[in-house]
């Protein structure tokens, strides 16, 4: 069996990020497993602009952020693969891919990097009651159509669920011709980023309806029309609200899932919440030397977090690799509660140095301090004025906060105004 | 000229037809719909019943018993997945538990091999998620699972492989009989033939009708189903029924030969014979219906849902019969009919050689399907990632007797685009495999033939 020193599974901006952190800290012996024809995942397809304004300071469309990858790997020389798709993975690291050029092929790996990415949550999983016609797509497959194939995939449509690709693409139906008649929201806010509701609906006066769903699809062979009902505070369907709408097109952006089949081969502890691998600070998994990155590991907004957390994934790799990752001290559990969601880490270590938490909250809150206690103590806090589910937060907390943590276990909370501090 | 068409390609016209094969005839399939497996046969629990719940005497449990001892066999020769998990009628009443004696006097008569009646203790031992209220089940080991849409799909293939022609977008309009000869149209073409078998399901009241035989009526019986994703297809081994009313068998449990797990189906009298919309009345009964027999069920695991249309007779039976001269017909193929259908074929063969058919062997006959192999190498590249279907599985699927001709026809064939995605990855590159091995244009691929294009033109060439 060939031993490879790292193996990133996923080509895509996690996957690249990574690589090109684990050469630069000094791994030579690397491979990516891509299964698509292409390196950069999904972001081939996001032609439109809005990408690297954190990372980059400029902004790029997403084949120019893919590009910016891309471009290093080749430079470097890291060893890739296309059209190679992982069919397992073990505990122990050993990765089995099969390819048109290779067949099957296992492979043992030193440190394994998951970067597989997410996929969109399908009309079956949304239970929409209905006939099961043509014209039904998610806004990420309707974006492939439209920006790869060049096809138009309706033109006359309904959006359900304003998440950021439901957003783009109504944006995008829009300018290709098509006519959006609305983007239904179940919730009373959107999911998405609040500058693509300004880019892509507001100055589209595509009207975004929050509170409402889809309760019937109809059609025989195409769709004809969907009905569309709001909803009371339970996300039930009001009936008196019933209203049809006439449309070829039913797309939906109705969340992103953590792709972690593979995760699941390799018996991984998952987060409930977040569909990905719970994991340290190092963002290595319950299996040692087994490290997750990416949308695959939590969804972000936006691919610039994405490239921070796969480089650090990719050090951590490297450090791995060569026995230098350091998980001394206590192992510290961190708790959300409050209002907040989830954390990534969900774990970190009292002598492993600074830590960004990621976190994502349940609600919108307006002038809320995020604190974080060890129990007894206030250990840090921050005050925000604004948080959404649909933005994720981060807080920093330094080494020597983590070193003098009591116990074995944080708490991450939100103290809404007016609540007792 | 043919000597037989058989209108309607679903399990019970495929198996007629592949049955027929077996012998000198010209066969000629005529399916309405572009593909096979269109009508009840794609959308059903996939159960072959061990043949404890017809009525004894009666034709349901004759072909019941007898297709279910055949189906093992069928299902190897053909290549399709069958799986003998055996059923389970659980019960949690002291009435119901009398209903399950009943079942088993039933079955016992009716020839079912191995029934037994299982206490409380027993059924937790066998199946550990079934509810704690539980109180007794009858045990059928001879119930297995078939995937229903392949065994027809074989079945039409195999069948085509051996000489039969299969006509689809042939919807019979009209069917005139002169001087022995039956002329079976479509407003665009016409089939000449001897004699004709009507297994038109839902429709084989009206195609009757249509030959002057109508003698019954068939009324659809609407049953929605819940699939759920393949990592919970280990919760129950077993088919899992409560017990029978009325209305049919109730809200089944059971994983499929795929791995999934299968809730459903409801059971509600409509009369549109094309009405296959999902209800949320019947998505809360499936839930209601299928939480009460099993914990744990994970609904959250849903990745699809889906309505099929019993063809219920008004006989209470099946209803197959020599209705006029030549013509046969097989309508109110409800359920058994899936397990039934191997018997079924053989039973209307020995009807024909009755009325006058001669039937000689056919010695070139092979029972097993001739496999398109395409380029070893593109059986590694993986074009469907939740259920890992490659490229060449695609590529057989479409040069395999009867081919598929549309994303749905590959995703029955192949499963690419039946896991937890939905086709959302996976469907543009199929759709670019259909059009380049049909040479056709994207714009013409469909979802299921029809009108149902996946898409409306080239993007700077359509305006709302």
């Amino acid at each position: 069996m060939k031993h490879v020193d790292i193996v990133i599974i996923g080509g895509g901006p996690a996957g690249m990020a990574a690589a090109v952190s684990a050469y630069k800290a000094g791994i030579r012996d690397i491979l990516i497993l891509e299964r698509d024809q292409h390196l950069g995942g999904i972001l081939q397809q996001c032609i439109h602009n809005g990408f690297g304004l954190h990372h980059f300071g400029e902004e790029l469309t997403g084949p120019e952020y893919a590009w910016r990858y891309e471009e290093e790997v080749q430079k470097l020389n890291i060893p890739y693969k296309l059209g190679a798709m992982v069919t397992d993975l073990t505990a122990d690291r050993k990765v089995t891919y099969i390819s048109e050029e290779d067949g099957e092929v296992t492979l043992d790996a030193g440190a394994v990097i998951l970067a597989m990415g997410c996929r969109e949550r399908s009309r079956g999983a949304l239970n929409i009651p209905g006939v099961r016609p043509a014209g039904i797509y998610t806004a990420g497959t309707a974006q492939r159509f439209v920006n790869i194939k060049g096809y138009m995939p309706g033109k006359n449509i309904v959006i359900l669920g304003s998440g950021d690709i439901g957003l783009i693409m109504a944006r995008r139906m829009t300018l290709e011709g098509a006519k959006v008649q609305a983007v239904c929201e179940l919730m009373p806010y959107s999911g998405g980023l609040n500058r693509n509701i300004v880019q892509c609906l507001n100055d589209f006066n595509i009207p975004l309806r929050l509170s409402h769903t889809v309760v019937q699809i109809h059609g025989k062979d195409r769709v004809t029309g969907v009905t569309i009902a709001k909803v009371d505070e339970n996300r039930q369907p009001i009936e008196s609200t019933r209203e049809f709408i006439e449309c070829d097109t039913l797309l939906l952006s109705c969340g992103l899932l953590p792709e972690n089949e593979l995760t699941k081969c390799a018996g991984i502890t998952l987060d409930r919440v977040t569909g990905g691998a719970v994991c340290d600070s190092y963002r290595q998994t319950s299996a040692k030397g087994i490290f997750s990155c990416g949308n695959v590991l939590h969804v972000h907004d936006l691919v610039d977090f994405v490239s921070e957390e796969a480089e650090l994934a990719g050090a951590s790799a490297a450090a791995y690799v060569r026995g230098e990752l350091s998980t001394n001290g206590r192992v510290i559990a961190v708790n959300p509660t409050g209002g907040v969601r989830y954390t990534v880490p969900q774990m970190l270590y009292t002598e492993g140095g600074d830590v960004k938490l990621f976190f994502r909250v349940a609600d919108i809150y307006n002038n809320v301090t995020v604190r974080v206690s060890d129990g007894n103590n206030i250990i840090f806090e921050k005050k925000r004025k604004k948080v959404a589910p649909g933005e994720m937060e981060s807080i920093a907390l330094k080494a020597d906060i983590l070193k003098n943590i009591n116990g074995d276990n944080i708490t991450v909370t939100l103290i809404k105004e007016g609540e007792k501090a | 000229m043919y000597d037989i068409v058989v209108i309607g390609a679903g399990v019970v016209g495929g198996m007629i037809a592949r049955e027929l094969t077996r012998y000198q005839l010209s066969v000629c399939i005529i399916e309405k719909q572009r593909d096979v497996a269109m009508g009840a046969s794609k959308a059903n629990s996939g159960i072959v019943h061990a043949g404890f719940d017809a009525k004894e005497g009666s034709l349901k449990a004759l072909l019941n018993v007898r297709g279910s001892e055949m189906m093992a066999d069928v299902a190897k020769e053909l290549g399709v997945h069958y799986k003998n998990n055996g059923s389970l009628v659980v019960g949690f009443t002291d009435e119901d538990i009398q209903a399950i004696n009943g079942l088993y006097e039933r079955g016992v008569k009716n020839g079912v091999k191995n029934l037994r009646v299982l206490s409380k203790e027993e059924v937790k031992a066998l199946e550990p998620n079934i509810s704690d209220n539980v109180i007794g089940a009858l045990h059928a080991p001879t119930g297995g699972i078939v995937c229903p849409y392949m065994l027809t799909v074989a079945s039409v293939g195999n069948a085509m492989d051996n000489g039969a022609v299969l006509k689809t977008d042939f919807e019979v309009t009209s069917i005139e009989y002169t001087n022995g000869v039956y002329k079976v149209s479509s407003p665009t073409e016409t089939v000449e033939a001897a004699y004709v078998i009507n297994a038109a399901g839902v429709y084989s009241d009206k195609i009757a009708a249509m030959a002057g035989y109508g003698s019954f009526t068939v009324t659809p019986r609407k049953g929605e189903y819940m699939l759920l994703d393949r990592e919970c297809g280990n919760l129950v081994s077993h088919t899992i029924f409560k017990v029978p009313t009325k209305m049919g068998k109730g809200i089944l449990v059971s994983p499929t030969v795929d791995g999934n797990l299968l809730l459903g189906p409801t059971s509600v009298n409509i009369e549109d014979k094309d009405n296959v919309e999902t209800t949320k009345e019947g998505i809360d009964a499936i839930v209601a219906g299928s939480t009460v027999c099993v914990d744990g069920i994970p609904l959250r695991s849903v990745i699809t849902s889906f309505t099929g249309l019993r063809a219920v007779g008004d006989t209470g039976d099946f209803i197959i019969e020599a209705a006029g001269d030549h013509f046969v017909n097989v309508g109110g193929i409800e359920s058994p009919g899936l397990s039934s259908a191997p018997a079924i074929a053989v039973y209307v063969t020995d009807l024909l050689a009755k009325m006058g058919m001669e039937l000689k062997k056919n010695e070139n006959f092979c029972p097993t399907r001739k496999i398109f192999r395409a380029a070893e190498s593109k059986y590694h590249k993986v074009i469907c990632r939740c259920e890992t279907i490659s490229e060449g599985e695609i590529l057989t699927a479409i040069h395999t007797n009867p081919g598929a001709k549309d994303i749905d026809g590959i995703k029955r064939r192949t499963r690419s685009g039946m896991g937890r995605c939905q086709g959302g990855f996976c469907m543009p590159y199929v759709a670019d495999i259909l059009a380049r091995e049909l040479g056709t244009s994207l714009l013409d691929v469909t979802k299921f033939g029809g009108k149902s294009n996946l898409l409306v033109g080239k993007v700077k060439e359509v305006q709302a």
